[in-house]
């Protein structure tokens, strides 16, 4: 029988959660910093470009091909006489909207296989599961170029469409899997089977347990696979099969350039900047974000 | 063939006399983001060869740090020695260069884990880990080597020794794995061992056999066992003496016999008291009330007095209770020993 | 494992006939004019019609054609492609030097990739770390349709250190800068991945073992550290090995190397149907195989791994 003739002081703190670790991690991280300012400037650039330059894009004038930089233009002109930094701002816009379009069609199509995949199991799992094999059984760049040819046969339009639904459609497979995977470890958890011994029924268990662990790494993924459409739109478009007519996009742009690299730099390497400047800085946010919620990193 | 005995009896002042093991006033650090950990705070004891020491206490006080600490394989940032003395008959291991830490290491002071499933290397198969002993230390072909690891396997009774000894060790069944992580620890004949935990992750029935295992090559080959447990159980068979630890000290010290019959610390006696007896049977378990320290935020004075039953004011500040010794070998670091008595 | 090999056979065969036969569907059954989009832009006269129908059996249904396809395929006819010339010969042409990009590409990015990696790994946070980091995180970032590009630029005109263009027959140091750029692709990530195996090894039980074993740290590491780390980024390489043989496109086109991404960009360019169906069926198989061999592999290093 142990003695009580006192009370013992018990020894308390207050432990952060995984989230606020997370963001106390990321508030200090240099990466996370520069990648944020980096894409608000660009998704400035691509919502109000006329904030950034006031020249025309489009004001192309022959006499003035390859001409170096002026003080009205400050990156030369191109080729066609254009002014190469209106072009490179006005790019952002093209860039930014099928990269978010195709990576939104991409999530969403990612987050409902997954989920059903990872979440119900069985043959559906099995079925679903069989498909994404096969789709990544054709390597993505040249599904990707065989379907935007394929669906950019009208020379009217300006290719943006094709463009975002053939991103959308090849890259939902590695965003699926991801959701998939982590579905099936949060349902593996011994919470999940507390909360249905506790009675709750499986779209509780879905939406408040299971979904909200996932969702961390899939925001990641997204964030990444947000700087790869970017970047294969570029790689689309230098190939000439994304966007065309009188679309701008930093892939046509270094297209066009690299024939006359001999001759003038400016073309090639500025649009080449800024479109690596935005992949990075997306691929750096979700880095960043994924090794602050990687609790084995501590 | 290179002898490495023959290297170390040249170390200097190598004392034949002196005692095995002696681990005089440790201290070990921890430097973290969230402060630093004072995970030993003035540790010793002392080995001779023949004897086992049982370190006994609850997880974080500090045992096996102390452990890490005497064999050297302590991971250096963020872990400090900041103070203390290890002695290997006679010499302090703390002052040789890591060349000669090293050689030490395995050749005369082994150590054995708690999950032999993680501690063995998983793609390579057990007789390669273990004829690296031979033939990295002594120096032995391949084929001699080999054939010296199947021995070694026999002595620890693994059936079918040299069928097993091209196996890896996930085909191994726990209490297997166990035996051949003593096989290789033993390999190059140390004089102590050091088992941290060496049937924790073990059912009991495999327990046993592990532990009469080690009395059995023990006794063999006179050597020193130091057995670090949070299981008393387990203790009472096999040791010699046990030391308590809490917080990184060592709170008492005795022949087994007297620990259990009339603890001298509170902490000891509480944690007998703990132990679920069948004569208590339907009446509420006694635990000991509160968690350990924090090692950032050790409480001044006796580290245990939040948590104890015989606290005064005077407990409750520094200096910490000294060493008493109330007779030969037992030690306690209580300012109300009698009361704990009852005498 | 026998039974693990078939099974895997099987989902390949089920992969390759999916693969190729949404490619198939891409190529011929989307148009209006299926005759028109074979032949692309040029005008038809009545008699090329009635007998490219006939040739492509293209009143026959979709499936149909698509079986037609595959039994030449079995029987190793990849067919004609529009220009005339037999899609097997072209093939024959451009993969010598795609493999050989391919492979020293591969040997650069996992040399690279290994030896800074395992750095890395046991030094983190060091300034090696920091900037091996940093310029993978670059590297992975930037387009392939910006590096290729830039290098050429660069290191081709500007500095003039290495050829700006390569040809099918081309030595190893002309096809040098092309693979530094290849290899770009896929160095960051192999990179990456051995750092976290290194570091994660590093603090392994076993490593503990190691070293109170009395195992000299180089030995710790060399030994025992590395086997473990290196199975991860070994089968890594494997899959690189596959994508980057179908990656090549871009970097094809811009060194002007007549290798099968290139041709197949100029296939997919002039909708030459049956070359394209022809080359991406060879990748999906080649890609295919590859995976399976990785897999096999996998389980060759780690004795954890038994398939059943």
């Amino acid at each position: 029988m142990s003695d009580r003739l006192t009370e013992p002081a018990v020894v308390t703190g207050r432990p952060r959660s995984l989230a606020g670790d997370a963001w106390h991690d990321l508030r200090r991280s240099k990466v996370f910093w520069i990648a944020s300012v980096l894409i608000v400037v660009v998704l400035l650039m691509a919502a109000w470009p006329s904030l950034f330059t006031s020249a025309d894009p489009r004001d192309c004038v022959l006499s003035r091909q390859h001409h170096g930089p002026s003080g009205r233009a400050i990156f030369g002109y191109d080729f066609q006489g254009c002014d190469v930094y209106a072009r490179t701002v006005y790019g952002a816009r093209y860039s930014i909207i099928v990269g978010v379009c195709a990576t939104l069609i991409a999530g969403v199509i990612g987050l409902a296989f997954g989920l059903a995949a990872g979440f119900l199991g069985g043959w559906l799992d099995a079925v679903l599961s069989r498909f994404i094999d096969v789709m990544l059984g054709v390597p993505f760049l040249l599904g990707a170029i065989v379907l935007a040819k394929r669906l950019s046969h009208d020379p009217q339009s300006n290719g943006v469409l094709a463009v975002t639904v053939t991103l959308g459609v090849l890259g939902w497979t590695t965003a699926a899997r991801v959701m998939r995977s982590s579905v099936i470890t949060a349902k593996n958890q011994d919470y999940v089977a507390a909360a249905r011994m506790l009675g709750a029924g499986p779209g509780r268990l879905l939406f408040r347990h299971i979904l909200p662990n996932a969702m961390t790494s899939y925001v990641v993924v997204l964030t990444i696979l947000l700087g790869i459409n970017i970047a294969s739109e570029a790689t689309l478009s230098f190939l000439g099969i994304g966007l065309k007519g009188d679309a701008i996009s930093w892939g046509i742009q270094i297209s066009e350039a690299t024939g006359f690299v001999r001759v003038v730099a400016g073309p090639l390497l500025w649009p080449s900047l800024f479109l690596a400047a935005t992949v990075l800085a997306f691929i750096m946010l979700g880095d960043a974000v994924r090794d602050a919620f990687d609790p084995k990193l501590r | 063939m290179t002898d490495i005995r023959a290297q170390l009896d040249v170390l200097p002042g190598l004392d034949p006399r002196a005692a095995l093991l002696q681990v005089e006033d440790l201290h070990v650090e921890f430097r973290t983001r969230d402060g630093v950990a004072r995970a030993v705070n003035g540790a010793s004891f002392r080995l001779n060869p023949g004897e086992t020491l049982a370190i006994l206490g609850e997880s974080g006080c500090g045992k096996s740090v102390t452990a890490q600490a005497v064999m050297g394989i302590l991971d250096t940032p963020p872990g400090h020695i900041t103070g203390g003395r290890v002695l290997y008959r006679g010499v302090d291991l703390l002052t040789l260069s890591e060349n000669d830490r090293r050689k030490v290491r395995a050749n005369r002071i082994a150590m054995i884990f708690q999950d032999a499933l993680s501690a063995l290397n998983p793609v390579y198969t057990v007789g390669f880990q273990l004829a690296e002993q031979f033939r990295k230390h002594r120096g032995m072909s391949r084929r001699d080597a080999k054939q010296r690891s199947i021995e070694l396997l026999d002595q620890v009774h693994i059936p079918a020794a040299r069928d097993r000894i091209n196996d890896y060790p996930h085909e191994f069944s726990g209490g297997m794995r166990q035996r051949v992580m003593i096989a290789m620890a033993l390999a190059l004949d140390p004089e102590v061992l050091i088992a941290d935990e060496p049937t924790t992750a073990l059912d009991v029935t495999v327990q046993a056999q592990i532990m009469g295992l080690l009395a059995e090559l023990q006794h063999q080959r006179n050597m020193g066992l130091i057995l670090i447990t949070h299981d008393m159980g387990v203790v009472a068979d096999v040791a010699d003496r046990i030391s308590v630890m809490y917080a990184g000290k060592v709170v008492e010290e005795a022949p087994v016999h007297d620990i259990y019959a009339r603890p001298a610390h509170p902490y000891t006696k509480a944690l007998l008291e703990s132990i679920p007896r069948l004569d208590l049977k339907g009446r509420e378990l006694n635990v000991i009330r509160g968690l350990p320290p924090a090692l950032t935020d050790i409480p001044r004075g006796c580290a245990f007095h939040p948590r104890c039953g015989y606290a005064r004011d005077i407990c409750r500040q520094d200096p910490p209770p000294p060493a008493y010794q109330l007779a030969p070998h037992r030690i306690s670091r209580c300012h109300f020993i009698r009361e704990v008595l009852g005498v | 494992m026998f039974r693990y090999i078939v099974r895997r056979l099987l989902q390949m065969v089920l992969t390759f006939f999916g693969a190729t036969f949404v490619v198939y569907a891409l190529m011929f059954a989307v148009a209006d004019d299926p005759l028109q989009a074979l032949v692309g832009e040029r005008p038809l006269t009545d008699s090329q019609r009635l007998e490219l129908t006939a040739r492509y059996h293209l009143d026959d249904s979709l499936l149909q054609q698509y079986w037609y396809y595959v039994k030449g395929l079995l029987t190793g006819d990849l067919g004609t492609s529009l220009t005339g010339r037999k899609i097997g010969d072209m093939l024959a042409d451009a993969w010598p030097v795609t493999i050989r990009l391919s492979l020293l590409a591969v040997l650069i990015a996992a040399t690279i990739a290994i030896l800074a990696g395992v750095i890395s790994g046991i030094r983190r946070g060091s300034l090696f770390d920091n900037a091996t980091l940093f310029l993978t995180l670059i590297v992975l970032a930037m387009p392939i349709v910006v590096l290729a590009p830039l290098a050429q630029l660069v290191f081709g005109i500007k500095l003039g250190w290495f050829p700006a263009t390569a040809n099918r027959d081309a030595t190893l140091w002309q096809l040098l800068l092309p693979a530094a750029v290849l290899a770009s692709l896929v160095v960051a990530t192999e990179l990456r991945v051995t750092r976290a195996a290194v570091a994660e090894n590093l603090r392994a039980d076993y490593v503990r073992t190691a070293r109170a074993k009395g195992l000299t740290r180089s030995r710790v590491i060399g030994v025992h550290v590395l086997r473990n780390s290196l199975i991860p980024v070994i089968t890594l390489i494997g899959v690189d090995i596959g994508a980057l043989m179908s990656g090549a496109i871009v970097t094809e086109k811009v060194f002007n190397i007549p290798g099968v991404g290139f041709n197949l960009f100029r296939g997919i360019r002039t909708e030459d149907g049956p070359l394209v169906v022809g080359f991406v069926s060879v990748l999906v198989i080649v890609f295919l195989v590859v995976n399976l061999i990785v897999d096999l592999l996998y389980a060759a290093l780690d004795p954890r791994i038994r398939y059943e």
